[in-house]
């Protein structure tokens, strides 16, 4: 783990760090990745991957509004709105 | 006069139904008890007037006949359900100012049984923690004292340490909490009362603020196996709003409480044995096992071999799921927005100024394993080694019908003990999580107390969908040892029982 990686993934993560994160980053993350890389010695051939525990089908549903219009709650906590949208700064030159 | 925070909630319910007590009493005596217990820190926000008028309303049905399951039980509600128009903060700055248009399936579930709730319970900032010091809100006090003389504040656990800490205390009657890798058990444990967290999709996830989507599952503390059987009879059901909510009937989970141990068989698994445990903690584990032996069950040792692979899977999977969860608050739709020179720098800036520490390192370390390049060797593996804790546990129950282990490898620590390496506070819940991965229930229940006057609990682990066996086991324990028990500070001083 070093301060270019630590850097790299503060970005991907959209989290802005000022030095002393990121140096105390380096050490927490490189030893936290030491610890689960114990997981590197266990065989895993011919294993799945388990991602859920629960082996549901995803439930389909009539394609019918049952809560809509609800424009006012959906706004509601937005730090800024106009007209019925969400306001953010500009994206587009 | 008795002291109304000091009735178990089926007591209570019993002296409402008989009209020996009102609702608008028992809620008083319980928003007092907050008001003389407000240096524990373990609301987040009080609901003072909503819960007089709750109360009021369930004494209305009882006086008209029409009560519901928990009417007028005055309940605390872990910060990190949304319920309607009450602010919802996960404890984090993220959500100072956030109060949903909407109400979780659970809390509506409680709501439609007559709870009356009485505020928001404090937690690790978006359940991330085990002692409760990551709140944006401040650190939770456990009511419970070393009788050693010193007078250090001890934690409650976490992440649900705000409700563990509430209900030791006498402030609610009872408490949601959720619980990822432990953060029901562990607390509970720390508190010295019970929690159970159910199977995974026993309990909707929906309104629940997500932190990792495939491990979180509500759960229920109470001071009693019987009222933590009341709460989640009335918390658990099908939720079609879930797609992890699984459809199956809930049972009556009060029914065979009591019942006799004659021909159960209880696994000790031989890997819980870590190193470093101290003797009292592994001599409370034994007795356990005596006490199961005398109320007739059958003790064997089990083998989970992958059970030291546990925490560093959980600490693949765990930050993973929540890097992805929490890419929502980008300070667009709500939350908190720190304005920047174009919208990625709004984002960064945002995410940077509303998240603490613990949560930043977890989004980082979900954000590494989960990027190009190591997907597979991180993310994928952990998965596929989840698959084999889990086929631990099945292979187990071939053999046995619960697990009877310690709940955590210590008792309640200090404020600021653990602090300085994370890895070291990741190891507390090292009993706790291999269940959560596999998605099993398992409860902590109160079964002594350790040389420095703290709680300790005990840990069993059913089988999917087997909370029945699990309360009756837990309620076995908690009979046997005879913590008549009140704990801590029910009668407003800080002193155990």
């Amino acid at each position: 783990m070093d301060r270019k990686t630590v850097k790299k993934v503060a970005r991907l993560a959209r989290l802005e760090l000022n030095d002393t994160q990121e140096e105390r980053l380096v050490e927490q993350l490189g030893n936290i990745i030491g610890f689960v890389e114990t997981l590197s010695e266990v065989d895993t051939n011919n294993v799945e991957p388990l991602a859920s525990v629960v082996d549901n089908e995803l439930r389909l549903r009539e394609d019918k509004v049952v809560d809509g219009g609800q424009q006012d709650a959906v706004l509601k906590n937005a730090p800024e709105t106009a007209e019925g949208y969400f306001v953010i700064s500009k994206v587009v030159e | 006069m008795t002291d109304l925070t000091q009735l178990t909630l089926s007591e209570a319910l019993k002296k409402l139904k008989s009209k020996d007590i009102k609702a608008s009493e028992l809620t008083d005596a319980h928003l007092t008890k907050m008001e003389s217990n407000k240096d524990l820190n373990a609301f987040i926000t009080e609901t003072h007037d909503i819960a007089q008028e709750q109360a009021q309303k369930a004494d209305e049905r009882y006086a008209n006949g029409t009560a519901k399951a928990l009417d007028g039980i005055p309940l605390g509600i872990k910060d990190l359900f949304c319920t309607k128009d009450i602010r919802t903060t996960a404890a984090s700055k993220m959500l100072e100012n956030f109060v949903p248009p909407y109400e979780s399936t659970v809390t509506q579930n409680l709501l439609n049984d007559g709870a009356v709730f009485t505020g928001k319970l404090n937690l690790d900032e978006f359940a991330m923690g085990s002692s409760n010091t990551t709140s944006y809100f401040g650190n939770v006090i456990n009511p419970w004292k070393r009788n050693t003389g010193d007078d250090a504040q001890l934690v409650p656990g976490g992440s649900s340490g705000g409700s563990a800490a509430a209900v030791a205390s006498g402030m609610v009657m009872a408490a949601t909490g959720t619980d990822t890798g432990g953060s029901i058990r562990q607390p509970a444990s720390f508190c010295g009362i019970v929690g159970i967290k159910p199977t995974y999709g026993r309990c909707s996830r929906f309104g629940i603020v997500a932190f990792s989507s495939s491990l979180d599952q509500a759960g229920a503390f109470a001071r009693t196996t019987e009222d933590a059987a009341l709460l989640l009879q009335s918390m658990a059901g099908f939720d079609p709003k879930d797609s992890t909510s699984v459809d199956k009937p809930v049972p009556d989970f009060t029914k065979n409480l009591t019942g006799s141990l004659k021909g159960l068989k209880v696994g000790i698994p031989k890997e819980y044995r870590v190193e470093g445990m101290p003797l009292e903690i592994e001599n409370l584990w034994e007795k356990g096992k005596e006490w199961l032996e005398e109320e007739g069950a059958e003790v064997i040792d089990v083998s989970l071999p992958h059970t030291k692979y546990a925490l560093p899977t959980y600490y693949i999977i765990a930050p993973a799921e929540a890097s992805s969860n929490l890419a929502r608050y980008d300070g667009v739709r709500y939350g908190l927005r720190m304005p920047g020179q174009d919208i990625t720098e709004t984002y960064e800036k945002t995410r940077a100024e509303g998240f603490g520490d613990e949560v930043m390192r977890r989004i980082m370390i979900g954000t590494y394993v989960l990027s190009a390049g190591y997907y597979d060797a991180y993310y994928i593996q952990a998965q596929k080694v989840r698959r084999l804790i889990r086929d631990d546990f099945m292979k187990a129950y071939e053999k046995c019908d619960v697990l009877l282990t310690p709940t955590a490898p210590s008792a309640a620590f200090a404020i600021g003990e653990n602090e300085d390496d994370p890895i070291k506070m990741y190891l507390n819940d090292v009993f706790t999580v291999p269940a959560s991965l596999a998605g099993l229930p398992g409860m902590s229940v109160p079964a002594g107390l350790d040389t420095k006057g703290l709680p300790l609990g005990l840990q069993i682990l059913g089988k999917p969908w087997d909370e029945e066996t699990v309360l009756k086991v837990g309620n076995s324990i908690e009979r046997a040892a005879g913590l008549s028990h009140m704990p801590v500070t029910l009668d407003g001083k800080r002193e155990a029982a």
